[in-house]
This record gives structure tokens, C-alpha cells and sequence, in this order.
């Protein structure tokens, strides 16, 4: 089973988004800060990675820069998931590595959608 | 009998909704059964609204008496579907990378052309996304000229394509977010697809229903999830006079949910291509085994 980590400050937001990527088939576990996603991928590196931008300790845009820098932190898809949703935002987050790129609000047909797009599921 | 308990929670008679389905049969194709008179209500309404009858039975007498044309051409737009997004499915755009350009690039590499028509274009999606493809293999298609006509029933479904304008939520479906930082610009709230893209699609208004033969022929053809609202004889008329405007060696592409299967001889399926079709003459079909001839008494 592909892993799925959720990083949001948002506990609803974490909630929304794991019951999509479950139903998608991941198993998931859940950071509330860039920190913590970093402890997570340190431990073991998931398949995925939905990531918010503006969070506490660490922003996602951080995170994600350390992630790639990271031994075998190229492996993980990583989507971003936020409400900055203007082309500074977008190209700088495609630059640290992003794959693909949600702006909120978003529905399970957009998250899927991308997870496809990624190469994440099949079909 | 779900349909009934809709009828007697709704307003509209089981005669004015014959005079709906009779109409719109004549002038789109489209067939609507009685699980669909919520959908008439909820779209006629702002037509109703639009022409100054308080309500739908004032629309509906106008329908029964000398319509103005243009009222019938409101009601016909207002019914017709036009859910679409960006490489909707997938699939038909994987086909048309890996295994209709290749083999049409092949055919027509003396005149360099290639036509292509998206026969129910709604609101632009579909053929954008061809010409954002065909930008991404510019590289392999130098000096091509691809020409990409678009046509749909609906006038106003034309105008927001030529447009080109989507919301956030448009352009996240299906759209990779590379494609819309290189083929987008942001204003606002939405998001408008570049002036090097669209004028790379000619659209215009057209009805399957009407004759083919000045569109002219065509090497590619995309008639996705337009089929599936009409009935039997409709979808053999439209296939088989489709069958007329494509090339001998040209392709079809129809929606996950239609087939050619049982309707008509005309096109054949390209072996293990769903959804991908061929003319039943197609030199594509070599792989079909040759019948040799046994001797008959």
C-alpha cells in the first residue's frame, strides 16, 4: 500500500484530506508543521506528500526545500495543497521541487486528478 | 416510479413535457425522458426569466404557438449539456500522442497538414488541451500546419470558448499545473488562456444534425460524450456522415461511454484502442487477419 503524508495545520483540513487519499488507497499519516513532516520523512519516506504552505515552525515552502535535499527525499510526489494561489506562489513551490500544485478550496476529483497526474495512482 | 413522485412534487404536465421532448428531438438530437423534468425546470427557468413570462407555462404556450426562432434556439441551449474539462479522461489525449499523431505524422508527411475537429467543443476545454499537447511536441513538428476547428449547438457555450477564461476550480481539473503557468494568465480570480493558444482553434456553431460536407474532411475527430443523449437512429446518422467527412486513413474518438458497436458498419474499433476508432476501410486495419479463400463446392 503507497503512504501518504498529510501536512496541515488545519486539523479539518487533515481530516478532509485523508479520508480522499484513503479512499484513493494510501494509507496516511499526518504532520501539523513543516517540522514534524521533516521527523516523518526522516523515519520513513512515504509515497506522497499533500502539503499546506503557511503553517507554524516551518512552512511547507521550507520543508520542502530541506525535503529535496534529503537522502532520498527526491523519491516522494509532492503536492502542494494551500490557498495561495497567485504564479509567484506556484512558480516558486515548482522551483523547490513541487510536482503538482492544488489551490484551495479543493474536492476529492482535484486531488485525484493530480495524484494521477503524478503518477501516484493508475489510470 | 421515481419519476413520478418528481412529477407530482413538480408543476409541469406530462403534455407540456411532450411538447418539450418533441421539440428538442427535431432540433438537437437530444433525448429527455420524464426522470429529467427537474433538469427543465432548473434550466428553463432563466430562459422563461430572459423572454418575460412569469413561468415555465407561459413559456411552454409560446412553444406551442409560431416561436420565434430564436426562443426555440434559447431553450434548445439552455438543454443541451456541457460539462467538459481539461484532458478529460486522459485516456483519448494519451491515444492521441502515442498512437494518432505518430501513424497520421506518417501519412501525411508530403503535405505536412493535418486537420482536426472537435465536434462538441462546449466550452473550449477539449481542443485547448489538443493545442497545448501539440506545443509540448513542437519540437517534433516543424513547418506542420494542424488545423483545429471546434463547433458546438450553443452559441453561448461558443462565446465563453473563444474567451478562454476559467475559474480556479476549471483549471484544476485535469490540468497539469505546468501547462497553466506556461499557457495561462492570472487575472484575478481566473485564469485566461494565452492569445498564442486560442488562435489556434477556429470555433463555430454547428448541429450534429446538420449536413457535414462544408465543414470539409478531416484527419482527427473528437465526438466525446455527445453521442450518449441521443437516440439509436440520431447516433447512426451522425457516425455515418461523420464516416463521410474523415480520411480513409483518419481516426474517431469517442467518449468512455459510447460505441460504434451494433449502430453502425462504418467505423471499425482500432484493435486494443478503446474508444479509438478507424473507417471500416482504414489501412490502419492491417493487423486484421486476410481471409484466405477455401475452395466452395
Amino acid at each position: 500500500m503507497k503512504s501518504c503524508l498529510v501536512v496541515d495545520d488545519s486539523r479539518v483540513v487533515r481530516k478532509v484530506a485523508r479520508r480522499i487519499a484513503e479512499d484513493l488507497g494510501f494509507s496516511c499519516i499526518e504532520a501539523e508543521d513543516g517540522k514534524q513532516a521533516y521527523e516523518a520523512c526522516q523515519k520513513s519516506m512515504p509515497d506522497a506528500i499533500l502539503l499546506d504552505w503557511n503553517m507554524p515552525v516551518m512552512s511547507g515552502i521550507e520543508f520542502l526545500e530541506k525535503l529535496r535535499q534529503m537522502e532520498g527525499g527526491s523519491y516522494p510526489k509532492v503536492v502542494f495543497c494551500t490557498t495561495e494561489n497567485n504564479v509567484a506562489h506556484i512558480k516558486r513551490a515548482l522551483q523547490a521541487g513541487a510536482n503538482e500544485y492544488i489551490m484551495k478550496p479543493f474536492d476529492s476529483e482535484i486531488i485525484e486528478n493530480k495524484f494521477r497526474q503524478v503518477g501516484l495512482i493508475e489510470g | 416510479m421515481l419519476w413520478q413522485e418528481r412529477f407530482e412534487l413538480n408543476t409541469m404536465r406530462l403534455t407540456d413535457f411532450d411538447i418539450y421532448r418533441d421539440l428538442l428531438k427535431e432540433k438537437s438530437g437530444l433525448i429527455i425522458t420524464q426522470d429529467k423534468i427537474y433538469l427543465l425546470e432548473s434550466r428553463l427557468g432563466p430562459v422563461a426569466k430572459k423572454w418575460g413570462y412569469p413561468g415555465l407555462e407561459a413559456l411552454t404556450l409560446a412553444l406551442q404557438g409560431a416561436p420565434k426562432p430564436e426562443l426555440v434556439n434559447d431553450v434548445v441551449e439552455a438543454m443541451t449539456t456541457n460539462e467538459t474539462s481539461f484532458f478529460r479522461d486522459t485516456r483519448p489525449f494519451d491515444q492521441f500522442k502515442a498512437v494518432i499523431l505518430p501513424k497520421i505524422m506518417e501519412k501525411r508527411a508530403a503535405t505536412k497538414k493535418i486537420r482536426i475537429w472537435c465536434a462538441a467543443a462546449s466550452s473550449g476545454q477539449e481542443p485547448y488541451s489538443l493545442v497545448m499537447i501539440l506545443e509540448e511536441m513542437k519540437a517534433k513538428l516543424p513547418g506542420w500546419k494542424v488545423e483545429i476547428l471546434a463547433t458546438d449547438i450553443s452559441n453561448d457555450i461558443l462565446a465563453q470558448a473563444r474567451q478562454g477564461v476559467y475559474t480556479q476550480f476549471e483549471v484544476q481539473r485535469g490540468l497539469p499545473i505546468q501547462m497553466l503557468m506556461t499557457h495561462f494568465v492570472q487575472d484575478g480570480d481566473k485564469w485566461q488562456i494565452s492569445d498564442a493558444v486560442k488562435k489556434q482553434v477556429t470555433f463555430q456553431k454547428f448541429n450534429l444534425l446538420d449536413n457535414m460536407s462544408a465543414l470539409g474532411r478531416f484527419d482527427i475527430i473528437f465526438c466525446r460524450n455527445v453521442l450518449i443523449y441521443f437516440d439509436e437512429p440520431t447516433k447512426r446518422g451522425v457516425l455515418e456522415r461523420m464516416a463521410k467527412q474523415c480520411e480513409n486513413d483518419g481516426f474517431l474518438l469517442l467518449g468512455g461511454a459510447e460505441t460504434v458497436l451494433g449502430i453502425t458498419e462504418e467505423w471499425r474499433l482500432l484493435p486494443e484502442q478503446r474508444g479509438l476508432y478507424v473507417r471500416k476501410d482504414s489501412p490502419h486495419l492491417t493487423t486484421a487477419p486476410a481471409v484466405s479463400k477455401t475452395a466452395s463446392a
